[in-house]
């Protein structure tokens, strides 16, 4: 559906984008993450044309986003929902009038507009705040009404960008699961910009992880913080803290794994002591996943490893 | 007392509201095309932004009595005299535009920004981005502009008297400083505080109803 093909773009003689390449599918919920001047916005505007990249392609159902005329790009965006980190609503137009904006300007009909935002207000569960002002409003309720107006033209595409960085934890999960919902209900391909993992682990089924531009990681989400490798773990800034006499080994538990009481099943059967020095489990998408890391005697490797390896188990000496 | 002050107040409320009124309309023009050709602007264009930054400029450096002078051949070309309350319109109203140009160009760029990238995100026109979002935005600083050329008018009105403009300011002169009538004096400058502090309640009263 969206396809970027060794994309680059400049700012005058800083390399923002460098060589950028993936394919986001329909339908799904796709995050670009990455901490503040990675380029992960201007990655993302570039998707609907608010910016241009310099070389490279960037194909929309098949269309080339730099061949548009001005006139073909604005009919293009009708297709292109967009959200932004500070809801961008107009201050002096009420809820139902910014929900309206979008389709006055193309022109519907008042019969049209008023059933289409009717319809939007009751999914983003906001019904009884249809004449109240932006400045009346939670930020989550702001958001709420940026995300009506951007799906009053019906597009394939919700553009995402930092729509939850402003908001707290519980707001930002509530909105969040409305981005799902609408995700599963209008069938809305989404992607997402964003600086939290949180966010990621929560809602996306695959992540692009960038840095200076660079594509540092791609992969689905589960796997991506389930067996991070350097860079993704410098990136999460997280290291083990872990002893250094003995031998270290890093235990995955995939989806499937976790509650299998691995860990002391293998005390048992092995009969054997060891110190679980390190440890961490995450939900994603709703699955639970996560490493442990153990602390054996030299002399128990072997044994260990090949206990290890009879059952399956992802693991890394560390 | 009052055969004099009525119609020179009557002068003065002329000459200052047809020349805001011209000021606002040349003024608003200028303005959106500044905003347009501005730097990272919907249509940005260096060279029509600096020629009009110029001319703005220099406008609003000369000092209003040596403007109405040098407008002399201006005012009788379009008004057939060059004297008078009527001719005393084409200065002001030249000497206003500049200003109101300048007040609508920063009440237009007080705009968010976001506000403006949303509207393009949904395919507005460049058209429909000025007019149906930064417009609608800034409509309470626009009427405090307005306000505030109003008041800034009637000020350089007093000194249309200098062209035969006629209005309160030339009664103030003529009769208060010239003749020595200390109380004509008094009483033009206490309607002339009326005034203004009427339009600026009036303005205040605006803002605070669009401001939402």
């Amino acid at each position: 559906m969206i396809n970027i093909q060794k994309l680059n773009k400049f700012y005058n003689t800083t390399k923002v984008l460098d060589n950028v390449s993936i394919d986001i599918q329909k339908g799904e919920i796709f995050a670009i993450v990455g901490h503040s001047g990675a380029g992960k916005s201007t990655l993302m505007r570039c998707i609907n044309g608010l910016e241009d990249y310099s070389d490279g392609s960037l194909k929309v159902n098949g269309k080339e986003i730099n061949e548009l005329s001005k006139e073909n790009l604005r009919e293009f965006r009708k297709n292109i929902g967009m959200i932004f980190q500070h809801f961008s609503l107009i201050q002096r137009k009420t809820v139902f009038e910014n929900i309206a904006l979008p389709m006055q300007l193309w022109g519907y009909s008042k019969k049209e507009i008023s059933k289409k935002v009717n319809e939007l207000l009751s999914l983003v569960g906001l019904d009884t705040k249809l004449n109240a002002f932006p400045n009346e409003l939670s930020g989550g309720q702001k958001q709420r009404v940026a995300i009506a107006r951007a799906l009053t033209l019906d597009p394939d595409i919700l553009l995402s960008d930092e729509a939850t960085s402003a908001l707290d934890p519980n707001t930002t999960t509530a909105i969040l699961n409305l981005l799902k919902t609408i995700n599963e209900k209008l069938n809305i391909t989404i992607v997402l910009v964003t600086h939290e993992m949180e966010v990621v682990k929560q809602v996306a089924q695959r992540a692009l992880l960038l840095e200076h531009g660079n594509i540092i990681g791609f992969d689905d989400t589960e796997e991506l913080f389930l067996k991070p490798d350097e860079k993704m773990k410098e990136f999460l800034g997280e290291t083990e803290v872990v002893p250094n006499v003995g031998i270290n080994i890093k235990i995955y538990f995939p989806k499937d794994n976790v509650f299998q009481s691995f860990i002391t099943k293998m005390a048992r059967e092995l009969d054997m002591d060891f110190d679980i020095v390190w440890g961490k489990l995450e939900e994603i998408n709703t699955h639970i996943v996560g490493n442990m890391v153990i602390n054996i005697k030299n002399e128990h490797k072997e044994k260990v490893l090949h206990y290890i390896k009879q059952h399956n188990i992802i693991w890394e000496v560390i | 007392m009052l055969d004099i002050l009525l119609p020179a107040l009557g002068q003065t409320v002329y000459m200052s509201l047809i020349s805001t009124t011209l000021a606002v309309i040349i003024g608003f023009a200028l303005a959106i095309v500044l905003i347009l050709t501005s730097k990272d602007g919907l249509r940005e264009n260096q060279t029509i932004y600096s020629m009009l930054d110029v001319v703005i400029n220099t406008l609003r450096s000369f000092p209003f009595i040596i403007l109405m002078i040098v407008l002399f051949p201006l005012t009788k070309f379009l008004i057939g005299k060059s004297i008078g309350t009527t001719a005393a319109i084409i200065p002001l109203t030249i000497g206003a535009a500049p200003f109101v140009a300048r007040l609508i160009e920063s009440a237009l760029k007080e705009v968010d920004k976001g506000v403006v990238e949303a509207a393009k995100s949904f395919g507005a026109s460049d058209f429909q981005i000025i007019f149906k979002v930064m417009c609608v935005e800034a409509l309470p600083s626009i009427i405090s502009a307005i306000t505030l050329t109003l008041i800034t008018v009637i000020g350089f009105s007093a000194m249309a008297g200098a062209v035969g403009g006629g209005g309160l300011g030339d009664i103030a002169i003529k009769y208060g400083y010239y003749r020595f009538q200390t109380d004509t004096m008094m009483y033009t400058v206490i309607i002339l505080i009326a005034l203004v502090q009427i339009v600026q309640s009036l303005g205040d009263y605006l803002y605070k109803i669009t401001k939402k």
